[in-house]
């Protein structure tokens, strides 16, 4: 393992909001210019620190929404109702502002072009934020690896970076499927329901190809796609995951 | 400190239990790098190894055996949500460790699915450490890390090993899966020993 490139010490540090854009009426991307930063790989993640007049702090981990060959660094946010913090990031933060976080970090959820493939993606809501920089650093590369998406989101309108995944679905080396839990437009040609065994393997890849899996989402929906992969014979040591948390879908 | 424009924040209740940069939480997150393993009990077993003169194993029925305690402690994790009063039931290291002579400094513990963590052996000693099968009074959940997992509370919880298998005693400290992406090597939550050179 490359424990030196790995290792670095990590400093707050100071961003400024360049521009703040809302992907769903709950979902907001914000970017920031950085000063100083060393780069990322796709998938990593950085902490946000918050921090109240009186001095209270608090901290939360957000996906690196952008690709590495990005000129500025974003995260894309999903406001929860009674979130302390990512209310704060969805309604309040705004163009001009400072935030304060500190990165990159995790060196396990991350694929580059070197890691290989033939790769399948899989995200839950919002889980979709680190694939998609693993998406731009694959289109930014030119990457060989052949790649197979499958997004899950309540309806067409929360599904996040539609516009993006369309235009990446154009490359005949990346399949995107969608499907919708709650509300689908009546000439859905995707698939409508929950992630089961099914769908998995109709979205992915055969065992035979041996794919590297990347699940992303709500812990719930995380436990289930990773499990079913593992039933459908999927070798344990090619799935990773990545929990942002909460027990519902 | 720069302050966030516009930023008020919740405080939790109890701020003296609740670390640096930590929230609470009544939710039991989960955290783990890859899928949850399943083993079955009969497959089980819990194994000190390493500087050891041989190695000792415990079946399932054999740990079922050994002296339980139920308790309840406080938990913090390093994706920042720390959970009040969690009762726990389990054996305490001090009774595996006690087993076997060892003039080990560290334990690496290692698990199913190939997950390993490294841990100061003075931290598993003195009432400080557990491997724990129930929670909540009720065999301990597989995405919670049962059929059985390491608890070490005064330590962030990814110190926490799930579905562990066992302990490498070592003479010198060895960094675990964590600690080799950027983690902090020891993780004192009070101090926010989060990430390497904190
Ligand atoms: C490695 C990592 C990467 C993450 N990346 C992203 C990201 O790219 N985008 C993003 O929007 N979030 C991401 N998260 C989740 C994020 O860190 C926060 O947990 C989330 O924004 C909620 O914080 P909050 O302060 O708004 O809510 P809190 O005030 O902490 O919690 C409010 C309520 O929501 C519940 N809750 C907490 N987290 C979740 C969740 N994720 N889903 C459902 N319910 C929850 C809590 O239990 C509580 O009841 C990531 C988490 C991790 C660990």
């Amino acid at each position: 393992m490359e424990r030196t490139a790995l290792l670095r010490r990590l400093t707050w540090q100071t961003g400024t909001v360049i521009a703040t854009t809302f992907e769903t009426p709950r979902v907001r991307t914000i970017t920031f210019a950085v000063p100083d930063w060393h780069g990322h790989r796709a998938g990593q993640h950085l902490d946000v620190r918050l921090t109240a007049p009186d001095g209270y702090q608090t901290q939360r981990s957000y996906s690196i929404a952008s690709g590495p060959e990005d000129d500025h660094l974003s995260i894309t946010v999903e406001r929860l109702d009674d979130g302390e913090v990512s209310s704060y990031l969805v309604d309040e933060l705004r163009a001009g502002d400072e935030l304060e976080f500190r990165g990159p970090i995790g060196g396990h959820f991350v694929w580059e072009n070197a890691t290989g493939g033939p790769l399948f993606l899989v995200a839950g809501g919002s889980g979709l934020v680190p694939l998609r920089s693993m998406l731009r650093h694959h289109r930014a590369t030119s990457s060989q690896v052949p790649v197979r998406v499958l997004c899950s989101a309540r309806s067409l309108e929360l599904l996040i970076y539609r516009q993006e995944l369309m235009e990446l679905a154009a490359s005949p080396l990346v399949d995107v499927s969608i499907t919708l839990t709650r509300e689908a437009p009546e000439d859905w040609a995707g698939y409508r329901g929950r992630i089961d065994s099914m769908l998995l393997s109709e979205a992915g890849w055969p065992i035979s190809a041996e794919p590297l899996t990347y699940v992303c989402g709500p812990t719930a929906f995380v436990e289930t796609a990773a499990a079913g992969l593992v039933s459908m014979g999927h070798d344990p040591g090619r799935i990773r995951t990545e929990r942002f948390g909460g027990t519902g879908m | 400190m720069a302050v966030t424009r516009g930023f008020l924040g919740r405080r939790p209740s109890d701020s003296s239990r609740v670390p640096p940069g930590q929230y609470v939480t009544r939710d039991f997150p989960v955290l783990s790098a890859g899928p949850t393993p399943s083993t079955r009990l009969d497959d089980w077993d819990f194994t000190l190894r390493g500087s050891v003169e041989s190695p000792v194993s415990w079946s399932w029925a054999e740990f079922q055996a050994l002296p339980r305690e139920k308790f309840t402690v406080d938990i913090h994790c390093v994706t920042k949500w720390t959970k009040l009063d969690m009762p726990w039931s389990g054996v305490s290291l001090d009774t595996l460790l006690s087993a076997v002579p060892t003039p080990a400094s560290h334990a690496l513990a290692f698990s199913d699915g190939g997950y390993t963590t490294n841990i100061p052996l003075a931290d598993l000693r003195g009432g400080k450490a557990w491997i724990v099968d129930e929670y909540d009074g009720r065999p301990l959940d597989p995405e919670h890390g049962g059929p059985a997992r390491l608890l070490v509370p005064h330590l962030y919880f990814w110190k926490s090993a799930k579905w562990i298998r066992g302990l490498n005693l070592l003479t010198e400290d060895q960094p675990g899966f964590w600690e080799r992406y950027g983690y902090h090597n020891y993780g004192d939550p009070w101090k926010e020993q989060r990430y390497y050179g904190d």
